[in-house]
């Protein structure tokens, strides 16, 4: 198999990543991608506590993934790309498009400057730019906080 | 007389609001606990709600999970403070014990807890 779902949640591992999400599509591989967390083992022990031991756990720093998107692609893993914000994943994107093909934002909350679209996801006018930027060079984005939930198109997030 | 402990209540949703409100019943203590919501917020935000609860007190605060969201943002703002002590797995009869036992040092007052919260699970 391969990667299954590139999500943008900026709670990071948390419990509809494991359980929701892990569970309904038989995750078996979570990858972190997140310059900070990388850079501390104790932030990284928390996280783990939150996966089940079946499923494994890599932190990757956003340099580090973009050299090792392939491997993941085909090592026979189902795996969950995740990251904290948009432009980390747009710069997976940009270095890897034929995996990062459809992009899932699963929670994007409430700071200064953005405004609601959804109860899951805030985002500014340049946020939402950046968005439509990626889907007009081919990215699929929809927005969808749970599997059980349906799917919500960047369009009309606007 | 030293300052009393603070109690702070970080959960998921509307957890903590519910589980203060009830300790505050049970004890007929209105002052000793303080709740924070996860809901509506980056990791940012709710740093930010953390740190505004404690507020420079000594405490201990309460955490629903053992693991995600509520729990990183405590420790990756506190984890450093000789004054603030963490208890997981946050229950009704553990707040109680918590707000008659103020007095006592932070880690005296989060052992204690999460003692009395451990006896209050049973099967019987």
């Amino acid at each position: 198999m391969s990667i299954v779902l590139c999500r943008i949640d900026d709670r990071l591992i948390h419990g509809q990543v494991v359980i929701g999400w892990g569970r309904a599509m038989g995750i078996d591989l979570i990858v972190l991608v997140d310059d900070q967390v990388a850079a501390s083992d104790w932030e990284q022990e928390l996280y783990r506590m939150a996966v089940t031991p079946e499923i494994e756990v890599r932190f990757v720093t956003t340099a580090d993934a973009a050299r090792q998107m392939s491997e993941w692609q085909s090592n026979g893993k189902r795996g969950l790309v995740l990251t904290g914000d948009l432009e980390t994943m747009a710069a997976l994107r940009a270095s890897s498009p034929d995996v990062v093909q459809r992009i899932n934002l699963g929670g994007i909350h409430h700071r200064a400057g953005r405004r609601e679209r959804l109860p899951f996801i805030y985002l500014t006018d340049q946020e939402l730019g950046t968005l439509q930027a990626l889907e007009a060079g081919g990215a699929v984005i929809t927005a969808q906080d749970l599997p059980t939930t349906a799917p919500v198109a960047l369009k009309a997030l606007g | 007389m030293s300052e009393e402990l603070r109690g702070v209540v970080v959960c998921h949703g509307a957890l903590a609001g519910a589980l203060v409100q009830a300790a505050e019943q049970i004890s007929g203590l209105g002052d000793a606990l303080i709740p924070v919501s996860n809901s509506g917020c980056d990791r940012d935000t709710l740093e930010d709600r953390i740190l505004a609860a404690v507020d420079g007190h000594p405490a201990v605060v309460f955490v629903d999970l053992a693991s995600g969201s509520c729990l990183v943002a405590v420790l990756k703002r506190l984890r450093s403070e000789q004054s603030v002590k963490v208890v997981t797995g946050v229950n009704l009869a553990m707040l109680v014990d918590f707000v008659f036992h103020r007095s006592l040092s932070p880690a005296e007052a989060a052992t204690r807890a999460a003692a009395a919260g451990e006896k209050s699970i049973r099967t019987p």
